[in-house]
């Protein structure tokens, strides 16, 4: 038997790994991303040194309609500034792969994952969680309601991304129909397998939406 | 009329924090000054370790320890749960691995970091120096060496009974079916968590993110951490999913727990997806050698079963319970006069096997309705004739198999199933469906409709304890011992209670899986917790409204037989006009009281279900596919659950529950599988390849609950509903596939002469685009 030497399987086979590519994408995004920044900005000291991934980079975010200012390692996901710097904690980490969508958010009414998403992505724009969907009064947002209504969800892991998606697919015009629906939706998965009850949920809302 | 909520689909009590992110997963919890652990797994299938170079790890930045098996070596292997069959003991995982690593994933050191990141950077610093060793992926093979002196065969599960020799002596004929059931599980949307936390200040060790049996999972920490089971508590909040997998007692749970109390400090492990998919219990992979001896009408006279339990490479806490699930179930709601049963309990090279819904069942309902079919093709009667010809009648209930499992006798409680074959079919239009299928495949289409029946078991014992109180407010608690997993127990217990006690079921709060709540609870499993804590609930509710109208018969001056509770009001139900008192105004009183006869001040009472036999729920399942001639693609056009629960508490939360198992099944049955290579190194670690079902592909599932055979082992008829969508779709999708093929096959056969079991391996083989698929699928003789 040949000995082997062998670093450990956090690293998998091709040698790739999820941290090496944030580190080079926020590196290489860093560019574009602070040439949106004022001038005055972009000659701070500060965060011209925030090539360096690890150096905190200042941004502002704005979620739910609240800024809030955040120094931040640049490579931090939105989902993780969400959850470990926010503790809004309703957006989940079902794969951090961009595979489950149990991450999803919106960002400027557009659906997105935020584990795929740089937080310096979304400095600027408008970014909604599942915390800030119901009315500030409490009221829920109708499509909370018909998934309670229609008991679109067990276990409710995957379910803060499933509303979102769902607002989403209506606000997109993908909601025509049943199948339109599934093939639309089939980006959050649901173990649980509520998936006709979530599409009788988006069908309730569908109409309520629009007239709201 | 009085109002009740048992057998109404009434909404969810658990509903609200979760479609407004405020649910509390084990993620969702933090500590202050809280260390992350990161986990140094295995990249090989099977070596021996040469040593574990943690220098550069130790050195990253942030990084607090770095801990490898010497650091552990105090800590015991994780014991057995449940089906500890003697001899078992030398196959159990250590927390870490010491000496040899036996599967990809494999705990070799953890790193404890400030930072979760940081964790991660440095556990890729460590470097395990290791020699590989020869590799053994197949359970079927012949055995070989687990350990010196230790058979890779842990144990060979023999059940049966009968003169089964005999029966293949006299036979008209002999079916033999040579099948095999993939490799999958779970796999809930949360991954497993654990977060410890020692305080010190009251000598209690704390453990977060505890899911299905938190009391079991207790006692063993603190015996393996030597502490008294009252200094460790465990908490659970809301658990992503279940199935089986999730809340069992793994190294890392143990890791966590042992870390706080080194550093004092709290410890979280929050796994990612790759590592759940490699590290969590695996289950299902068995491959079944059947053979049926039956009569010219096809009547079974025996069946004999050989298999082979894959179990990866460690008895987990479940020990032999999937491969002692399979026996003893197997024979499902026929007669069988002789049967025998062996299961060789295999350990590979795989990640460890341990439960997922309806396990044993899946495999087991698999290798028989398949035999079943084959039993059909080979008497050249109708598939469903043949059924009914074997099925137990009604008037035979309670049946009793004569075979045991998880300690209990197998005695079919009740059950008509002749009955909800007829209702199945009468429902979903089988002779209807049958020509419009015929008409189809004779316009060319590959369409087929295949039909499976099976026996569930659930309400497994063997007790279990409730604690019902009522606040001077009026709210309602129910302490119990089982967990959530997230199928809705809360409002299932809470509508048992609402009834039982007279109020409304959004009154009662029910609390579950916390271990310092109350002393004892079994969990949640096998389908377990409405029927058990659902008759205990009912017990201790019915204790206290009898506490709470003989308090009031004092208080109001009237006969306690003339009360009567509604709505949490106490009230005069004989006609007369009288004054009512609320049920909180009763707590108070009594809290009050000097000199109330009551031990208890309280407006409490306590209720213990205890049951020797488990419940035996029933079903039918049908599958109408359509195979794509050019790529042997399988679309599920309906699927059918027909499902006799006994007496339904909240028919919404059981059709939930049926669906979602069924789609899981569909998972197992057509896009789901742990694939490894030659190597041992899975392939299956992301969700782009291990295919759960999404949106897109599965069908509406139509399901009829019905209430024909409550069980007489409880007061309400209850048996339980979480394994039944799982248990008969591998089955029921397999013989809609042959269906579908029944044509193009009848012509092969013609063309080549060889055996039609044969030829629908060839057929799938060469139209499947999933090599996988034939072997999961086909009948090969």
């Amino acid at each position: 038997m040949p000995n082997a030497t062998f670093h450990s399987v956090a690293t998998s086979v091709a040698g790739w790994s999820r941290r090496m590519f944030l580190t080079a994408s926020a590196t290489s995004l860093a560019v574009p991303l602070f040439a949106r920044t004022s001038r005055a900005e972009a000659m701070d000291p500060q965060t011209a040194r925030a090539k360096d991934p690890r150096d905190p980079a200042n941004l502002a975010l704005t979620v739910n309609g609240r800024k809030h200012q955040l120094a931040l390692d640049a490579r931090t996901t939105l989902l993780d500034a969400l959850r470990e710097r926010l503790g809004l904690t309703g957006a989940k980490k079902g794969c951090d792969h961009g595979q489950c969508g149990a991450c999803t958010v919106l960002i400027d009414g557009r659906r997105v994952l935020s584990c795929l998403t740089l937080a310096l992505v979304a400095e600027g724009r408008a970014v909604t969680t599942i915390e800030g969907l119901a009315k500030p009064d409490g009221t829920l947002h109708p499509m909370q309601q018909a998934f309670i209504d229609q008991d679109a969800f067990q276990c409710g892991y995957c379910t803060p991304g499933q509303i979102l998606s769902a607002v989403s697919c209506v606000e997109e015009g993908h909601a025509a129909n049943d199948a339109e629906i599934r093939e639309y939706m089939s980006g959050n998965l649901c173990r649980c397998a509520a998936y006709p009850n979530i599409v009788a949920a988006i069908k309730q809302t569908k109409h309520s939406m629009r007239e709201g | 009329m009085k109002p009740t909520f048992v057998g109404r689909s009434v909404r969810r009590l658990e509903d609200l924090p979760l479609v407004t992110g405020k649910g509390a997963f084990a993620a969702d919890v933090a500590f202050p000054q809280q260390l992350h652990m990161r986990v140094v797994r295995s990249a090989y299938a099977h070596a021996k370790l040469l040593s574990i170079d943690i220098a550069g790890a130790r050195a990253a930045p942030g990084v607090h320890a770095v801990w490898t098996a010497a650091d552990v070596k105090k800590i015991p292997p994780i014991d057995f749960r449940l089906t500890r069959v003697p001899g078992l003991e030398p196959y159990r995982q250590q927390v870490l691995a010491s000496d040899r690593v036996r599967y990809v994933g494999e705990p070799i050191a953890v790193v404890f970091a400030g930072d979760a990141y940081l964790a991660e950077d440095a556990a890729e610093l460590v470097s395990v120096e290791a020699e590989e060793l020869p590799i053994r992926l197949r359970a079927e093979e012949e055995p070989g060496e687990f350990a010196p002196g230790h058979s890779s065969e842990a144990a060979v599960i023999r059940k049966g009974y009968g003169d089964v020799e005999a029966a293949f002596r006299d036979a008209h004929a002999i079916v033999t079916l040579d099948l095999k059931v993939g490799r999958h599980s779970g796999v809930p949307m949360e991954t497993r968590g654990a977060i410890a936390r020692y305080d010190a200040a009251r000598d209690v060790l704390e453990l977060y993110g505890a899911a299905k049996v938190p009391h079991w999972n207790r006692d063993q920490i603190a015996r393996m951490l030597g502490r008294a089971p009252a200094s460790v508590q465990l908490y659970e909040g809301h658990v992503g999913g279940g199935f089986g997998v999730r809340g069992e007692l793994y190294p890392e749970d143990v890791l966590v727990c042992a870390a706080a109390l080194e550093f004092r400090r709290p410890v979280k492990w929050i796994e990612d997806r790759r590592e759940h998919l490699i590290a969590a219990n695996h289950s299902r992979q068995q491959q079944h050698r059947i053979r049926a001896a039956v009569d010219a009408q096809g009547n079974i006279l025996a069946i004999d079963d050989e298999f082979f339990h894959d179990q990866g490479a460690y008895l987990r806490t479940h020990a032999v319970t999937v491969p002692d699930l399979a026996a003893a179930m197997l024979p499902g709601p026929y007669r069988v006069p002789a049967y025998r049963a062996v299961g060789r309990v295999r350990l590979t090279n795989k990640t460890p096997g341990g439960t997922y819904r309806a396990p044993g069942r899946f495999e087991s309902t698999f290798a028989r309705e398949r035999l079943m079919d084959a039993i059909a093709a080979e008497t050249g009667l109708d598939a469903i004739a043949v059924r009914r010809r074997n099925l137990i009648a009604k008037v035979e209930m309670p049946y009793r198999r004569v075979l045991g499992t998880l300690g209990t006798e197998v005695v079919l409680d009740s059950g008509d199933y002749a009955g909800l074959l007829d209702k199945t079919l009468a429902k979903i239009g089988w002779t209807a469906l049958q020509a419009a299928l015929r008409q189809r495949r004779a316009a060319g289409e590959r369409v087929g409709a295949g039909l499976a029946m099976f026996v569930e078991k659930s309400g497994l014992g063997p007790s279990d304890t409730v604690r019902i109180s009522v606040d001077p407010t009026g709210a309602v608690e129910v302490v119990t011992g089982v967990a959530s997993v997230g199928q809705g127990v809360e409002t299932a217990i809470a509508q048992i209670c609402a009834d039982a006690l007279g109020v409304d079921y959004a009154r009662v709060r029910v609390v579950h899986g916390q271990t310092d709540r109350i002393e004892q609870g079994s969990g949640a499993f096998a389908s377990r917790v409405t029927v058990m804590t659902g008759e205990a609930t009912r017990i201790a509710a019915t204790a206290l409204r009898e506490k709470a109208i003989r308090a009031a018969a004092e208080l109001l001056q009237a006969a306690a037989s003339s009360l009567d509770i509604s709505d949490g009001e106490i009230f005069r139900a004989d006609g007369k006009a009288g004054p009512s008192i609320e049920l909180g105004e009763v707590a108070r009183v009594l809290a009050a009281s000097r000199s109330h006869s009551d031990a208890s001040p309280a407006l409490a009472a306590e209720g213990t279900f205890r049951t020797d036999h488990m419940t035996y729920p029933y079903g039918v399942h049908i599958a109408v596919v359509r195979v794509d001639g050019d790529t042997g693609g399988v679309k599920v056009e309906r699927y059918f659950v027909a499902y006799d629960i006994g007496k339904a508490v909240n028919p919404m939360l059981i059709e939930g529950q049926l669906a979602g198992g069924a789609v899981q099944g569909l998972g197992g049955a057509l896009f789901e599988e742990f694939v490894y290579d030659e190597r041992g190194e899975p392939l299956a670690v992301t969700f782009a390849d291990y295919l759960i079902p999404t949106a897109h592909e599965v069908p509406p599932i139509e399901v009829m609950i019905t209430e024909d055979a409550p069980s007489p082992l409880n007061f309400l008829g209850l048996k339980g509903a979480g394994e039944g969508g799982a248990n008969a779709v591998g089955a029921a999708i397999a013989a809609a596939i042959d269906d579908a093929h029944a044509a193009a096959i009848a012509e092969d056969l013609a063309a080549s002469g060889l055996s039609g079991c044969l030829i629908i391996l060839l057929v799938i083989a060469r139209e499947s685009g999933r090599p996988s698929n034939p072997q999961r699928i086909a009948i090969v003789t």
